[in-house]
């Protein structure tokens, strides 16, 4: 997988601006995803990483740069172009209905529905629904979600994000942006939402990690995109690095005190 | 989690995977119980009522309680859906009262047709509810302060249609049979037997359809159980009912939009919508729910069913007066739908189960007003029962963010 980096790239960015006022958020970022590629995106605090997703996602338009997803030109003004390129992006707070069940969560906004009244009264079609919601946590491998009719409020952290990641999944996009997905779940639940990342990998899907934990890049990311004061400031392949090349990169060359000089 | 197989793999009808005692009461407490804490809860009232008063289960009784239930359940069906998308309307008592006045203006003193009077009344009510609710949705002001307003406004303009006079009385029979008329028995029985015929045919289509696409279907005697359950209760009730009048034609009315209501709410996109949006906005927005035209359309709802509201209580009073919609109704259409389940936080409740809210109002004053005791007595009552029912709910609520955390 990591060796597609020669074939086209998914999302191509170049030269992304982005000025909130006189604050230069993004000044002139590159960035490549590839198809079947997990990219983490790693950076301190104010580096610019949520505001380059966020123009990915189409919740800010970026002031100058070109945006080239499957080789042609795009422009990303709102979420819903976003979605329709086929780019879904979790966001932290996940974005999920509490009452409602996880088949509900999977298909709020599109559900299937039939006659015989139309437009939003039509009736909903749950058994469709439900079995489609099968086979889409089937294919992500999540064993975890034993009742689809449990409102979601009962789940664990991990489960929620699987709920997200699933919705992407189950729409068709081509990219998925996570943002910190590990943050705040224990141990066993980073395992499986960091398994459930390399499954999207695995299907084919590029895919885009924000996080500040550098164990967890290193474990399942391909490549790992730093960004510096809203700048590049390296990529580094997984498996020719060390966490301290990264760290290095992070800081802007000072190393931390411990690590090796 | 517990080890149980992946859904997918999971043959429909395995045997139950075995487990401990303290994994089935923690499944029992996070079940969804549905109408039982409120069944149950009607059940003890009736039976402490009975044995204080041996008439209180009485055919006649129950043929009053049916109508002394009709404003009040008209209200809470429209209050339900206000709560459901995490909303308040305060205005929905006064708005009955308005229309009801209007109403009668129309039919009495300037000679309309009952059907364009009620018709006028209705599209009235939903243009104030269409109102309200666009002030809040496009300025941005909380839905507890707009109908804070309309509630005064309205009760202003009830005044005013009524005149110096204060009441108006309504000869209309039609407008009188709405709760003074009672089905023959043959119709009571045959409305039943449709009622029973589309309910099977329901319960047995959702089941095929779950086998066909190789779902986890409830086990057979939960679906005979829910086919047999709410027919016996059905033709208990004719049963009883035609011991006195017969059915009140008023309990059609408030059944019949119940279960529309209750199949909007449940199996439509726009139910589901509904519910997302009280379980949290910000999401369904973001899903591409239309939240904002939703919720306008949710106060209008509400609204005209306050008009039908009102024509009830004009029914029941065979007039008008400057009182009809104002008192204590509203609220006690709201703690209706709270104690049938509805969470005043959103994103919880079920239609007909408001209609068992409003029946357990109804069935306390009723047994309070057999026994002789006053109103003072009858208002305590209530809101001890509002008091504790919305306790339940938060209660359960903390329980629910508790496992999720």
């Amino acid at each position: 997988m990591p060796e597609m980096t020669t074939t086209e790239p998914l999302l191509r960015l170049e030269g992304i601006r982005k000025s909130y006022g006189a604050v230069h958020a993004l000044s002139g970022v590159d960035l490549d995803v590839h198809r079947g590629e997990v990219l983490a995106l790693v950076g301190d605090n104010g580096a610019g990483k949520s505001t380059l997703v966020k123009t990915i996602a189409g919740a800010h338009a970026a002031d100058a740069g070109r945006f080239l997803f499957e080789g042609s030109e795009v422009r990303i003004g709102s979420p819903q172009a976003a979605a329709e390129l086929g780019i879904a992006t979790v966001y932290q707070d996940l974005a999920i209905c509490d009452n409602l069940d996880v088949v509900a969560n999977l298909f709020l906004g599109r559900e299937q529905v039939r006659a015989p009244l139309a437009g939003r009264l039509r009736r909903l079609s749950n058994a469709a629904m439900e079995q489609r919601t099968q086979q889409v946590l089937a294919d992500l491998s999540v064993t975890t979600l034993t009742d689809l009719r449990r409102p979601v409020s009962g789940l664990s952290g991990g489960q929620r994000q699987a709920v997200a990641v699933a919705r992407a999944v189950l729409w068709g996009s081509k990219l998925v942006l996570l943002d910190e997905p590990t943050a705040a779940l224990g141990v066993e639940q980073t395992d499986m939402v960091l398994g459930l990342v390399r499954s999207l990998a695995e299907r084919g899907l590029g895919v885009i990690v924000i996080s500040h934990n550098l164990s967890d890049v290193f474990r399942v990311a391909d490549r790992i995109a730093v960004l510096r004061l809203g700048r590049n400031a390296g990529t580094f392949v997984r498996a020719e690095s060390e966490p301290d090349d990264v760290v290095a990169a992070i800081t802007g060359g000072r190393l931390l005190s411990g690590a090796k000089a | 989690m517990s080890a149980v197989p992946t859904p997918t793999d999971a043959p429909t009808d395995a045997p139950a995977p075995r487990v401990g005692l303290g994994t089935r009461l923690g499944a029992a407490r996070d079940a969804d119980w549905g109408p039982v804490p409120v069944i149950v809860g009607l059940a003890v009232i009736w039976i402490v009522f009975q044995l204080l008063n041996e008439n209180f289960l009485s055919a006649r009784n129950l043929s009053n309680l049916v109508l002394q239930v009709g404003v009040v359940g008209m209200l809470s069906l429209g209050v339900v859906l206000v709560l459901l998308i995490g909303e308040i309307d305060l205005s929905l008592g006064t708005l009955a009262g308005m229309c009801a006045a209007l109403m009668a203006v129309l039919l009495t003193n300037d000679g309309w047709p009952v059907w364009a009077a009620i018709a006028a009344a209705v599209a009235v009510g939903a243009a104030a509810g269409l109102l309200q609710g666009g002030i809040s949705v496009i300025v941005g002001v909380p839905s507890f302060v707009v109908t804070l307003g309309g509630f005064l406004a309205w009760q202003g303009v009830q005044l005013t249609l009524l005149g110096n006079a204060g009441e108006l009385r309504v000869e209309d029979e039609f407008v009188r049979g709405i709760a003074n008329s009672y089905l023959p028995s043959w119709l009571a029985w045959g409305l039943l037997a449709v009622a029973a015929a589309g309910w099977w045919a329901d319960v047995a289509l959702r089941r095929r359809a779950r086998t066909r696409l190789d779902l986890k279907v409830r086990p057979l005697a939960r679906d005979v159980a829910a086919c047999i359950a709410p027919v016996a209760f059905g033709a208990l009730v004719v049963a009883y009912l035609d011991g006195y009048f017969g059915v009140p034609w008023l309990l059609v009315l408030l059944g019949g939009i119940a279960v529309a209501l209750g199949a909007l709410t449940t199996r439509t996109q726009l139910g589901r919508h509904l519910f997302a949006i009280g379980g949290d906005r910000e999401a369904a927005r973001r899903a591409g729910v239309r939240v904002d035209q939703i919720r306008v359309l949710v106060f209008a709802l509400a609204a005209a069913l306050a008009a039908i509201a009102g024509l009830i209580a004009v029914s029941r009073q065979f007039a008008v007066s400057t009182g009809t919609g104002g008192g204590t109704l509203l609220l006690e259409a709201i703690a209706a739908a709270v104690i049938g389940g509805a969470s005043l936080f959103g994103g919880q409740g079920r239609v007909y189960q408001a209609l068992l809210g409003a029946l357990v109002i109804a069935s306390v004053e009723n047994g309070l007003d057999l026994l002789g005791k006053p109103s003072s007595t009858k208002d305590i009552a209530t809101g001890a029962i509002l008091v504790a029912a919305v306790s339940i709910d938060a209660i359960s609520r903390r329980r629910r963010a508790a496992r999720g955390a």
